[in-house]
């Protein structure tokens, strides 16, 4: 038996390029850390990343890695997983290389689901080409391509992966060392594609894009952090709640009659309630965790089971008999 | 060239031998005969055609076909857009193309007749559908008059045959409605032809008992149909006599008949079990490539992985992927992925994975032309990526030997870790000939050398002979590794700057891929090996219509050879040599002038071009005329 595994056994020898105080610095420490737990041979992991800065990733896990090209990560990861299922695969993508020139192999990894675990890094920006607005950017951004302001309409990670019938949703936050490693645990246990959005701070070109959620003083009353089963209640003092009015969903005080029992427990499986959750504009708080979670055949263990099926049915591939088949005949 | 009055076929000296059939009387003896098909989408032309091709087959001839689609699937039935055509020669001496115009069209309605009258000479055979030409269908097809009462066929052999009504009364009580009837009419027909050319419909009978299993009134009512023509022909005095094509005299062995997207598909397969590994294909439809997709997601025994991915790009990646894991990956596509894919190949180009990239042209740009020939993206296969990455690149010249070169690149990737392209064209990819299948214990061994030792493993540490880096697939212990995109170092391949190491690097890779020449066989001449005054320098799909005008030339006494290469890049290494010994250097292709120029650039040689870009094979005649041309000029 091999001996157990430990952070640094996952650290390369390759200098770290990431601009000092980049959020990717914290989450790269975060899935070292973890990645010892899952008790899986390094030779049996493999990280797979577009292009950006957060694709870097791959050179920095001592495991297989792959730095592809821009976007087109997750189609990489597909063939890879649909023919070694065998394997742990990750893809790490941005903003941009997964919800701008790689959207659609985003979406179809998902609703494919492909066993993969997909960590999107979104800092709302283009950071590696040094700060225009990205896919996930707010409209009325000024950077280096939108002087006046960006009248371009954000996507939303969570509403996306959702939308595309991804069966594993969630997001965390670059500094919140411990939900950020629950939720990659929880990421990684998921057979499927799960995606997690992880919300990282680039300090060189949108510095402090999430300062509400991660700044100690503040970011209690504006995350929701989302527990299955559990009621959705938030604020410093855990008084805060959110409750149903009719259809749409309210943050009610607690106290004054007001109970726990009156609020919205969360349920992974609710895809309505997930919708309803990402899609939480200020004044509401902004939730962080499992969105939803839900299980469903994946394509690579169903592929490969069609494969184990023909070769149960016809036996193993015999290319003389292949050649042969249909009309032969022998000219003498 | 004047054919004798009841005659279809170059006519040879008639023998009293019987066909290969016995009930047969003896017939009048052809050397050849070149048949088209053609009717509506729905008329079943295509199915007519392949059934004949394979009873032809089986009669022992040699084969060439040349389907013709049309670009809509569902065009307005009758119209000139919706006309589906199938030509096939079926000879008893080897042929090398499926004919430059038939010497028999069977036109199933007025617009089949008006979109293929032009290619028929005077004397040809016409067979028509008479009750097709009726006011409806003649106005579809843009007709004033009825051309079969107008005398504007007279200078053909008209043969009006009441198909549809003979088809009809043949599956009267069967309870099928009238369209199902309608569906018939092809094999009516194709059992009329199989009669007149004293084929054996046997194999069509086996045929249709496969394809109608499950529906055993269908099954029924087409074999009624089959044999209503067949006996049609036998029994009424429409036609004088029937013909006989004897067998070709071709190599003893086993065939079959093959299409150049299947034989594609089976050389792949045949490569990856050959190594050892599993073959994966990420591919996304486009005509002409589907195929090929189609006919290996059959395969999954073997194993075969199938992805039918969400574009171009993703097929390419997804097989990226799959090399990566250890996989015989692929990519199938036509032009316009080709550009799709462009910015992945180069990924595979630098990371070095084996990749086999299938481009079945067709005539372009852009959409183009989807359902016809073209041989215009040679330049693109060269160069159509960006930074410095070239590739090899085969072209397969019939449609059995797709075989060989799917095979040959899935060889050439495994053994100098590289993508490949492999250039194939819908002439190839839907034409069909006689295969005499290959020894699979003889086909070349692919030997496929996984890295297991991580004793000083380094990603990019090279054979010393063919320059290829280790393959260390995830899943072997002690080999972890990363690689990517970015320019990287000799040996490590841990990401590099230094402007000498990005030189080394690219250099290094131009080498491996020139060394590939070391292998190529030495160049074959057809003709005059000491050299003469032209050579016909060709590639691809044009080598049967090449050949046979070549031939014929040749025949008339002219010195003039055939060279037809396999490999694009590298080119033959003696080629230049080889070129230098003719006064003269003819390159013709379906396209503006692309291997010209190649020739142009590599060996300053003053190729001459003879271009032709209409979605059309060359013909034989065009060719024999443009050899004189430039053996006098
Ligand atoms: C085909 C192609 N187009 C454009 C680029 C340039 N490019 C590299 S990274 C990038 C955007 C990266 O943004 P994101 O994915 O958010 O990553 P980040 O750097 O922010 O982590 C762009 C536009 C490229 N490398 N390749
Ligand atoms: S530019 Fe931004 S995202 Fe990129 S490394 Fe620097 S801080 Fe990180
Ligand atoms: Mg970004």
């Amino acid at each position: 038996m091999a001996t157990a595994l430990t952070r640094k056994d996952f650290v390369t020898d390759q200098e770290v390029r990431w601009c000092p105080g980049c959020g990717d610095y914290a989450i790269l420490a975060q899935v070292q850390k973890i990645m010892p737990e899952f008790g899986i041979p390094r030779e049996n992991i493999v990280f797979i990343s577009g292009i950006g800065c957060s694709s870097r990733f791959p050179y920095y896990m001592n495991t297989y890695g792959f730095h592809t090209i821009h976007g087109r990560a997750p189609a990489i990861a597909t063939g890879l997983k649909v023919s070694r299922p065998d394997l742990d695969v990750w893809v790490v993508t941005g903003d941009g290389d997964g919800l701008s020139i790689g959207g659609n192999h985003l979406i179809h990894a998902l609703r494919r689901n492909i066993d993969l675990n997909i960590l999107l890094f979104n800092n709302r920006i283009y950071g590696l080409t040094k700060g225009q607005y990205s896919p996930t950017s707010e409209v009325g951004k000024v950077t280096k391509s939108s002087p006046m302001g960006s009248v371009d309409y954000p996507f939303n990670p969570i509403t996306v992966a959702l939308g595309a019938s991804a069966t594993f949703v969630a997001r965390t936050i670059d500094v919140e060392q411990k939900h950020l490693g629950e939720t990659l645990k929880r990421a990684h246990a998921h057979r499927g594609a799960s995606f997690v959005e992880i919300l990282q701070n680039c300090n060189i070109f949108n510095d402090g894009a999430f300062n509400d959620l991660s700044d100690k003083a503040i970011k209690a009353d504006h995350q929701l952090v989302l527990e299955h089963g559990k009621p959705l209640i938030f604020g410093k003092n855990r008084d805060q709640g959110i409750r149903m009015n009719g259809q749409r969903a309210e943050v009610v005080a607690l106290g004054n009659g007001v109970t726990e029992k009156d609020l919205v427990v969360h349920d992974e499986s609710n895809l309505a309630l997930a919708f309803m959750l990402a899609n939480f504009e200020p004044p509401m708080p902004a939730p962080v965790g499992v969105f939803y979670a839900v299980s469903r055949p994946t394509y690579d263990s169903a592929m490969n089971a069609q494969l184990a099926d023909a070769k149960a049915k016809m036996g193993p591939g015999d290319v003389a008999a292949l050649l042969k088949r249909g009309d032969v005949w022998t000219v003498h | 060239m004047a054919l004798p009055p009841e005659a279809a076929g170059h006519a040879v000296e008639s023998s009293g031998l019987g066909g290969g059939n016995a009930a047969h009387k003896p017939g009048v003896r052809r050397d050849s005969v070149v048949i088209r098909f053609a009717g509506d989408s729905g008329d079943g032309m295509q199915l007519a055609g392949m059934q004949f091709t394979a009873e032809s087959a089986l009669a022992g001839n040699d084969i060439a076909t040349l389907p013709d689609f049309p670009a809509e699937i569902r065009a307005p039935a009758g119209t000139l857009a919706g006309v589906s055509g199938f030509q096939l020669n079926f000879s008893s001496r080897e042929v090398f193309t499926a004919g430059d115009e038939p010497n028999v069209l069977v036109a199933m309605n007025p617009a089949a007749l008006k979109a293929n009258l032009d290619d028929l000479p005077p004397n040809g055979v016409l067979i028509v559908d008479r009750e097709a030409f009726n006011d409806a269908n003649l106005k579809r097809a843009g007709y004033t008059s009825n051309p079969l009462n107008d005398h504007s066929l007279d200078k053909y052999q008209v043969f009006q045959v009441d198909v549809t009504k003979l088809t009809t009364l043949a599956l009267h009580g069967t309870g099928l409605n009238n369209r199902a009837v309608f569906r018939c009419r092809n094999l009516f027909v194709l059992g009329m032809l199989s009669w007149l050319y004293q084929r054996p419909i046997e194999s069509t009978q086996r045929w249709l008992e496969g394809r109608f299993k499950k529906t055993p009134e269908l099954l029924e009512a087409n074999l009624m149909a089959l044999k209503a023509g067949y006996n049609y022909g036998d029994t009424t005095e429409m036609f004088a006599s029937s013909y006989e094509v004897p067998a070709a005299t071709i190599k003893a062995g086993l065939y079959r008949n093959i299409t150049g997207n299947s034989a594609t598909a089976l050389g792949f397969v045949a490569a990856a079990m050959s190594a050892g590994r599993p073959l994966f294909l990420g591919s996304y439809p486009i005509t002409p490539a589907s195929d090929i997709l189609h006919e290996l997601a059959g395969f999954k025994n073997f194993p075969v992985y199938t992805f039918q991915a969400e574009d171009e790009i993703a097929g390419v990646a997804s097989a990226i992927g799959a090399a990566f894991g250890g996989a015989i990956a692929l990519t199938t596509t036509s032009g316009p992925g080709m550009n799709l894919k462009a910015e992945a190949v180069g990924l595979a180009v630098k990371t070095e994975l084996p990749l086999v990239i299938t481009d079945v042209q067709r005539a372009g740009p852009s959409t183009g032309m989807p359902t016809k020939p073209e041989q215009a993206d040679l330049l693109v296969a060269m160069y159509g990526r960006h930074g410095e990455s070239p590739i090899p690149v085969i072209a397969a010249s019939t449609p059995a030997d797709c075989f060989d070169c799917a095979y040959e690149a899935v060889r050439l990737a495994t053994k100098y870790m590289t993508p490949v392209i492999l250039l194939t064209d819908n002439q190839l990819a839907n034409g069909a000939e006689p295969w005499l299948l290959p020894d699979v214990s003889k086909l070349p061994d692919i030997k496929v050398h996984l890295a297991t030792d991580p004793n000083g493993f380094m990603p990019y540490r090279r054979d010393t002979e063919t320059l290829a880096r280790p393959w260390a697939v995830p899943g072997t212990p002690g080999l972890e590794h990363r690689i990517g995109g970015l320019s990287s170092e000799d040996l490590t391949g841990n990401v590099s700057y230094s402007p000498a190491n990005n030189e080394l690097m690219v250099r290094t890779r131009a080498r491996k891929i020139a060394g590939i020449a070391r292998e190529i066989p030495p160049t074959e001449i057809f003709g005059d090996a000491q050299g003469g005054d032209l050579v016909v320098l060709g590639w691809g799909s044009t080598f049967g219509s090449l050949r046979e005008a070549v031939k014929q030339v040749r025949e008339k006494g002219k010195s003039v050879s055939h060279i037809h290469v396999r490999y694009l890049n590298p080119l033959p290494s003696d080629l230049g040599d080889q070129l230098r010994k003719f006064k003269k250097v003819l390159v013709p292709e379906l396209n503006m002038g692309q291997l010209s120029k190649l020739v142009r650039a590599d060996y300053l040689i003053d190729a001459i071009g003879f271009n032709k870009i209409q979605g059309r094979p060359f013909k034989v005649s065009e060719l024999t005329t443009r050899i004189l041309r430039a053996l006098e000029g």
